[in-house]
């Protein structure tokens, strides 16, 4: 009898707690409204202090709710803006602080099928993971985020992946178990340290990972260079190629006639080193241009890295405009939101190089890739075209 | 006097924090700045054998520091693989144990040198909210009780806004205004938001150059102002209006900050200068080239000017003519600014080794040593005889 009395007592104390949360969740209709439209007056939240006033007391009264506005503001972070999904995400906060304290009961079958169903915001579904308290249960929902628009739930299971591959790694009957598994991690994968992680692994057992094509590195440009930019004073200089690309077309260049050159690198990574192209390369701007076959409208992430000032076009609209030289580079360093149509997109961009001497001031190069939102690399329907 | 105490009481009870008091440590640097504790039981005794009051681990990485508010010690932090997770977290002052814990995501830009984090600026407070920064531009508010009051993304307004090293400046409140300097090459500017609220009530452009100094709050002669650091000099604006009261316009560092008393300003440009304003300008009253300070800050008390290089050579000078007292070598390298009471300086070079200085006779001595074993990049605190410190994976704390 003495040992079944704690677990008794603790069925009990989860059983009211879940009961206090039913009749929570039966209330909720009555609050329902009222959380309705404090979550509007905060999805209302804009740039530079837009909706700040209205919002605020919206927010006052909404961390003060009970937990049946959880799932409400869960829902409500679909299609809000940065910034407002931070103002709902600190009323969740303040709210299961206090429902659900360090430790106690939480409604986990609640929070899993947010966290499954992809329909709702990629950030609220991993709020709602986070909050599971039930290790079976997060154990059971982790394989399943390997493709996840998330990217934070797909680092979840890429790892998971990992393990099974790393637990049966010293068994050489598995041998093609293992790379199995080591592919299928890296379908998911989006982070650079899981598939350094992964590559690695698979390198071991004799096989290659093409690591520009996972992340969808653009490897193949034309390049037409250098014109003037000695005290940096080419950014905002309108070249030829601003005006309009002909690869045909033969510019009056910084040292005289320069004509559009072809391009293309094997880095694992897609940096197009332009130093390495021409001579006397300080003070300079180059012009880099390719082509993106779309298989269809959509919204995407343009990533680059670059140490050098830069601006980029897509279909001739200026995208994007950064005077900065040499704070560091790496992938990813820039991701900006564009618009490809369906077909064929031109890309542009200036890549310009400052006086420094410095020797960490050297390096003039660029990589650059579309992605999703979660960053996984978007490939072009077509292999990049040949520019004629 | 009874009834007083019990309502003191209640009203701490009810808000949870005891909102004034004259051991709090709200931003970079201490309450004036100056990295001076009023402070005479911070311990100074200290051996391999010295133990913390307490750790607790944290959530990520970070460069800010710990800031005290009553009972509440409150710390950033960021993490993830992109390191755009960012935290804040409440520990009780006593007892290590975390009172609240909030996380956001960051809109601006996340990549910064891989010493720095995302969260390298240090949070301010006004005693009754907390302005949590960070280097992607994001600016939290929330009360001392973890509740979220507003946010901003300055990076997400001014997209051009960011370092692609990292940026580290830590804000200050003045006059119901939080101030904070947004500069880098790309986009420079600085902004004064309404506490209560985060609307903007001014913006001014600023020198477009990489600039990871923070901004000073200088309350003297009836003088309320905000000191605007870069490397064209030294702005002072009114809090309220970013309005410039004068400027010192000789070059100045983009790394370690100024640091004033009540009546002077040393400014890092050619070693130290020290300035005193005089109508819209400023009068120089000396400039000491051997007064060197490269990342940590230069401290002030007590009469005295110390700068810290990073190697660990440390120089004290007299703040009345710059003239050199002494030196003295402690092993480097620093990043840290160096903190003073009672005094000793308490510096922590970035290898976790906290050396203790005797540094107020007229030559330093070593007092003691002791070994955190962990990456220290932050500036510590002292609040109500204890010295905090922030290493790269724990809050420690010193002292009673």
């Amino acid at each position: 009898m003495r040992s079944t009395m704690p677990r008794l007592h603790g069925q009990l104390w989860l059983g009211i707690a879940l009961g206090v949360f039913t009749f929570l969740l039966q209330s909720s209709t009555v609050h329902a409204d009222t959380h309705h439209d404090q979550i509007e007056q905060i999805r209302d939240v804009g740039s530079k202090g837009q909706g700040h006033e209205q919002a605020i007391d919206a927010l006052a009264k909404l961390s003060q709710a009970d937990a049946t506005a959880l799932l409400p503001i869960l829902k409500g972070m679909k299609g809000a803006n940065p910034i407002a999904i931070n103002w709902l995400r600190g009323a969740f906060e303040s709210i299961a602080a206090r429902s659900f304290g360090k430790s106690g009961p939480v409604p986990n079958k609640m929070f899993a099928d947010f966290a499954q169903d992809r329909s709702h915001s990629p950030r609220a579904r991993r709020i709602a993971f986070k909050m599971i308290r039930d290790d079976a249960m997060t154990a059971e929902l982790v394989p399943t985020f390997l493709n996840d628009p998330s990217a934070d739930l797909r680092r979840e299971a890429v790892a998971y992946y990992i393990t099974v591959a790393e637990k049966v790694t010293d068994d050489q009957n598995q041998v093609d178990m293992v790379r199995s598994i080591y592919r299928r991690a890296l379908k998911g994968a989006v982070h650079d340290d899981q598939v350094k992680q992964i590559a690695a692994a698979l390198k071991a057992l004799g096989d290659d990972v093409n690591l520009q094509k996972h992340f969808g590195f653009l490897p193949r440009w034309h390049i037409i260079g250098p014109f003037d930019n000695k005290e940096m004073k080419g950014f905002d200089v309108v070249y030829p190629p601003e005006k309009g690309i002909d690869l045909s077309q033969t510019c009056v260049g910084q040292m005289g006639d320069v004509t559009w050159q072809p391009i293309s690198t094997d880095d694992e990574y897609g940096v197009i080193d332009i130093a390495m192209q021409i001579e006397n390369y300080k003070g300079s701007v180059m012009y880099a241009t390719t082509k993106f076959v779309s298989r269809e409208d959509q919204e995407v992430e343009m990533r680059l890295g670059t140490p050098n000032a830069w601006k980029a076009w897509i279909n001739g609209k200026l995208i994007f405009a950064r005077e900065e030289y040499h704070r560091s580079t790496g992938m990813d360093q820039f991701r900006v939101k564009v618009e490809l149509r369906k077909g064929v997109n031109t890309v542009l961009l200036k890549v310009l190089q400052n006086d420094q001497e410095q020797n960490w001031a050297q390096r003039y190069q660029f990589q650059f890739r579309f992605t999703d939102e979660a960053g996984s690399g978007i490939r072009p329907d077509q292999e990049q075209l040949t520019l004629r | 006097m009874q009834q007083i105490s019990i309502m003191t009481l209640a009203l701490s009870l009810f808000f949870g924090v005891s909102q004034l008091s004259a051991d709090d440590w709200r931003q970079f640097r201490g309450d004036n700045a100056s990295g001076h504790a009023m402070d005479a039981n911070v311990p100074t005794e200290w051996s391999e054998n010295s133990q913390p009051t307490w750790t607790t681990g944290l959530p990520g990485r970070g460069l800010s520091c710990p800031i005290v508010v009553g009972n509440r010690v409150i710390v950033t932090a960021s993490s993830g693989p992109e390191d755009d997770r960012l935290h804040v977290l409440c520990f009780n002052t006593n007892t290590g144990e975390q009172i609240w814990k909030r996380q956001f995501w960051a809109t601006g830009n996340t990549r910064s040198h891989r010493k720095m984090s995302n969260a390298t600026p240090t949070p301010v407070s006004d005693g009754k909210q907390i302005y949590a920064f960070f280097s992607s531009n994001d600016l939290i508010c929330l009360d001392l009780n973890g509740n979220l009051t507003w946010f901003r993304g300055i990076t997400h307004d001014y997209p051009n806004a960011s370092n692609s090293l990292g940026m580290s400046s830590s804000p200050v409140v003045a006059d119901d205004t939080v101030v904070v300097q947004v500069e880098a090459d790309s986009e420079s500017f600085a902004m004064g938001l309404n506490t209560a609220n985060g609307v903007t009530r001014w913006k001014k452009d600023r020198p477009r150059k990489a600039n990871w100094t923070s901004p000073v709050h200088w309350t003297a002669n009836d003088s309320d102002a905000v000191l605007l650091q870069s490397s064209k000099g030294v702005s002072a604006v009114e809090p309220k209006t970013g309005k410039v009261i004068w400027e010192f316009k000789e070059s100045a560092s983009t790394i370690p900050s100024s640091t004033a008393d009540e009546s002077t300003i040393y400014i890092p440009s050619k070693g130290i200068t020290a300035v005193r304003p005089n109508g819209n300008g400023v009068e120089v009253l000396w400039n000491a080239n051997k007064l060197s300070p490269s990342t940590a800050s230069p401290v002030i008390a007590n009469g005295r000017i110390y700068c810290i290089n990073r190697a660990g050579a440390l120089t004290c000078g007299n703040v009345k003519d710059g003239s050199i007292l002494w030196q003295f070598r402690v092993k480097g390298p620093f990043s840290a600014t160096p903190v003073y009471a009672n005094g000793y300086l308490f510096a922590v070079n970035e290898e976790g080794l906290l050396q203790v200085v005797d540094a107020a006779g007229e030559k330093a001595k070593l007092a003691g040593e002791y070994n955190l074993g962990e990456t220290v990049l932050s500036t510590p605190a002292i609040s109500d005889g204890a010295l905090y410190i922030r290493s790269d994976g724990k809050l420690w704390k010193f002292g009673q």
